[in-house]
């Protein structure tokens, strides 16, 4: 089988193996969950509870706002013992609910009441995932009923599950996939019902075999769904990189999946959504990668949501000399950090302890013009020329070289021979953009 | 001295924020450098066999003047000096695999010191200058010394038949037409680089499959050799056929080593398909109609000149941007 693909990219080296072999294990409570209430995009989930209060595991805190929202609740039975600002791994304070977990065992865990999901209609699916709190699990953390709820006017008419885990280092996609292929079909088949779509596309890369034979088996006799193997290449679970290959449509800039007819879930979000309907399970546990040289026992672990990050590197046995630097996420997107109290979050794909070797760079020189960044930026951006606006403050001329549309992949700075920091000017340039773009609107009303 | 320290628990502390990506490819401009004057290892040795081993002392002096310029004009600059990146010394190398065998020593230094001065440093150094340094070298040696330059050796196994003229020029001036094969192994007169087609082939595929070389400038070259070229041999069959023209003079040393480098060739894809078709296209033209018998250098220096402009033209769309801007229409 050929596998599909999108044009440009890169491939950087795997480091799959130091976990691809390793099952998930359940990682215990720990002593206190930082819950903070903004843990997907749009709106904060405003709390119910106050300091003091007992909870119940599995019992709501903060109810959504808004329709762009989802609530929160808690991974563990314990006492809220404050609400205010807490590190988070975005690197900025935010509100959080803290719990207490109360040493005793048996804290059974609050179940909404199972739906069969052979007659469940479109709509009790949708108040069931907005319900059960599910966030999309791919790191941008969009509320997914959102996504299963597109406007009247837009046709939808493939549903791709996301199984590129493009991202170095990260297995955990990859686990689920091997490891509950019959839930995630089913959860699968519930997106397709809530958004009446009869197609549906599991895109898998190929340095999968395994898991796209799985599924493949799994599917043969499943109408309207089908495994793609892809080109192992990253950025190639991108949404946009991700439509083109499996449908060969491009989104345009500023444009979303939907306006090609496409709805792009995630492998995990496909199983939150069957534990939510089929065993009325609410989303407190994230499935993550914990992984890097840098860490003593590399593991696949499902994490309390609200687990500070210093508790799931000490279950895998601690760091090594060597490391220097801690991730959230991947290694081509992930954010750094420099507070190990920031907790698990939903959409926490995984904990990178890197040692200098990994991280090493080499030093920065000036541009040669070598076009490595322009044939690879998979937008067909020049990375090279808007960086060099944004260094030179020409923000009006980033802006006509369509700098917004950067997705901040990292391809670009990740293949620089001279070592230039593309991408991160590349995003200076677009927040000074969007800071001048809203002046405007304001200079104009 | 108090011996007595409380055991604190230890909690590393985390310094390296920079942000993603946190991994990053192997290369650096360095090891490119380097990796380029590795890939002329078969044409240096190939200009040795053939040309002896006084040529081994022409590269020398070129690399050892060129580095030696890098590193005066930094320094003079007060900038940091960079000579071990290899850059420098790729120009001298370059330059000298463009120079005849047994040329002047002094010369040659000559020609190192105006490639990395005028060539390179004037414009601000790596990465700014406009013409590719070891052609700027060695056009100004053409324009100073025009008799040595051009004053050719016969090769140590040169077989019945060949002289010490460049096959260019023996059929420019004596229209006697050389072998193929022999302008492929390298046993005519020519430059100290340019006649071994082989040599030149080995180290420009290399740096192809490294990825270093982006395939689409030699082959648009090529390609534009055979269109333009065929058509003139059409249209009168004593012109040489294409891949004469491919074997003859600096092509491939040009197409392989020259057009190829990084700083003074487009950016973009389809930049790089125009800008190869274009030398080809200016050569073609100065073979066959110009005085000179050989092009290459200043087919790829007037296509340098372009290189903004192609930059600008050929500015790739925008992911999905055709397709909005049809779908408004």
């Amino acid at each position: 089988m050929k596998s599909k693909t999108f044009h440009g990219g890169v491939h950087p080296l795997e480091y799959k193996e130091l976990t691809e072999n390793c099952a998930f294990e359940t990682m215990p409570l720990p002593d206190e969950i930082i819950l903070p209430v903004s843990q997907h995009l749009g709106k904060d989930a405003s709390p119910q509870v106050k300091k003091g209060d007992e909870v119940l595991s599995g019992q709501l805190v903060a109810k959504a706002e808004g329709f762009i929202s989802a609530p929160i609740h808690t991974s563990v039975a314990g006492k809220v013992i404050s609400l205010g600002k807490e590190i988070t791994a975005s690197g900025f304070p935010k509100d959080s609910i803290v719990i207490k977990t109360n040493g005793t065992i048996g804290s059974e865990k609050i179940l909404l009441s199972p739906l069969n999901p052979e007659t469940i209609t479109p709509e009790e699916i949708r108040a069931r995932v907005a319900e059960a709190g599910i966030v999309g699990q791919g790191g941008a953390a969009f509320p997914t009923y959102v996504k299963l709820s597109p406007p009247k006017d837009k046709m939808i008419d493939v549903v791709i599950l996301n199984g590129c885990e493009c991202e170095p280092y990260l297995t955990r996609d990859y686990r689920l996939m091997i490891e509950r292929p019959d839930d995630l079909i089913s959860g699968f088949k519930l997106i397709m019902k809530a958004l009446g779509v009869d197609r549906g596309v599991i895109g898998i890369e190929n340095n999968k075999p395994d898991a796209i034979k799985l599924l493949s088996e799994k599917v043969v006799d499943e109408k309207g769904l089908e495994v793609i193997s892809l080109k192992t290449k990253y950025p190639q679970g991108a949404e946009k990189m991700l439509i083109k290959a499996v449908t060969g449509k491009e989104v345009p800039p500023g444009k979303l999946p939907m306006d090609v007819g496409a709805v792009i879930q995630n492998i995990g979000t496909a199983i939150a959504i069957h534990d939510a309907v089929v065993k009325g399970e609410v989303l407190t546990v994230a499935a993550l990668t914990v992984s890097g040289k840098g860490i003593k026992i590399p593991k696949n672990l499902l994490v309390p949501v609200g687990t500070p990050i210093q508790n799931v590197i000490d279950f895998c046995g601690g760091v090594t000399e060597d490391s220097v630097k801690i991730v959230v996420g991947g290694p081509m997107m992930g954010v750094a950090q420099f507070d190990l109290h920031a907790p698990v979050m939903k959409a926490t794909s995984g904990i990178l302890v890197l040692t200098k070797d990994e991280v090493a760079e080499n030093p920065e020189t000036p541009c040669l013009r070598c076009g490595q960044c322009v044939g690879a930026c998979p937008l067909n951006l020049m990375p090279t020329k808007l960086a060099r606006y944004s260094q030179l403050q020409k923000y009006e001329e980033a802006e006509g070289a369509d700098i917004n549309v950067c997705m901040e992949c990292g391809t670009c700075a990740y293949t620089c021979p001279a070592n230039i920091p593309l991408v991160q000017w590349i995003r200076l340039g677009k927040q000074k953009v969007l800071e001048m773009q809203r002046e405007r609107a304001v200079m104009n009303k | 001295m108090t011996t007595e320290t409380t055991a604190e628990p230890k909690q590393k502390v985390y310094f390296d924020l920079t942000t993603s990506p946190h991994l990053h490819s192997k290369w650096s401009t360095a090891k490119v450098m380097w990796f380029v004057n590795i890939a002329l290892a078969p044409s240096v040795a190939a200009a040795i066999v053939f040309f002896g081993i006084y040529q081994a002392i022409i590269m020398v002096t070129a690399v050892a003047f060129a580095v030696g310029t890098e590193a005066a004009v930094q320094s003079v600059r007060k900038k940091q000096v960079t000579w071990f990146d290899g850059s420098a010394a790729l120009t001298g190398l370059l330059l000298a695999l463009t120079l005849p065998p047994n040329f002047s020593l002094s010369a040659t230094a000559i020609g190192s010191v105006v490639a990395i001065g005028l060539g390179k440093q004037i414009f601000g150094g790596l990465g700014y200058n406009i013409f590719n340094p070891a052609l700027v070298g060695r056009a100004f040696l053409q324009a100073a010394f025009p008799v040595q330059i051009t004053t050719w050796t016969q090769p140590n196994f040169a077989v019945d038949g060949i002289t010490s003229a460049t096959p260019l020029a023996a059929l420019k001036f004596d229209k006697i037409l050389t072998e193929t094969s022999s302008m492929a192994i390298g046993n005519v007169g020519g430059s100290l680089g340019e006649t071994s087609a082989a040599a030149v082939l080995v180290g420009g595929i290399f740096l192809i499959v490294v990825g270093i070389v982006n395939w689409r400038i030699p082959l648009s070259m090529i390609i534009g050799m055979i269109v333009f070229g065929g058509i003139f041999w059409f249209i009168n069959p004593d012109n040489p056929t294409p891949v004469f023209h491919i074997f003859a003079g600096s092509f491939l040393f040009g197409a392989m080593f020259m057009a190829t480098d990084w700083v003074t060739s487009p950016i973009t894809n389809k930049g790089m398909w125009m800008f190869g078709l274009g030398i080809s296209l200016i050569l073609v033209i100065i073979r066959i109609f110009g005085g000179l018998p050989e092009g290459v250098m200043y087919s790829i220096l007037f296509m340098n000149a372009f290189v903004p402009l192609i930059n600008r033209y050929t500015t790739p769309w925008v992911f999905g941007a055709i397709k909005a801007e049809k779908k408004n229409e």
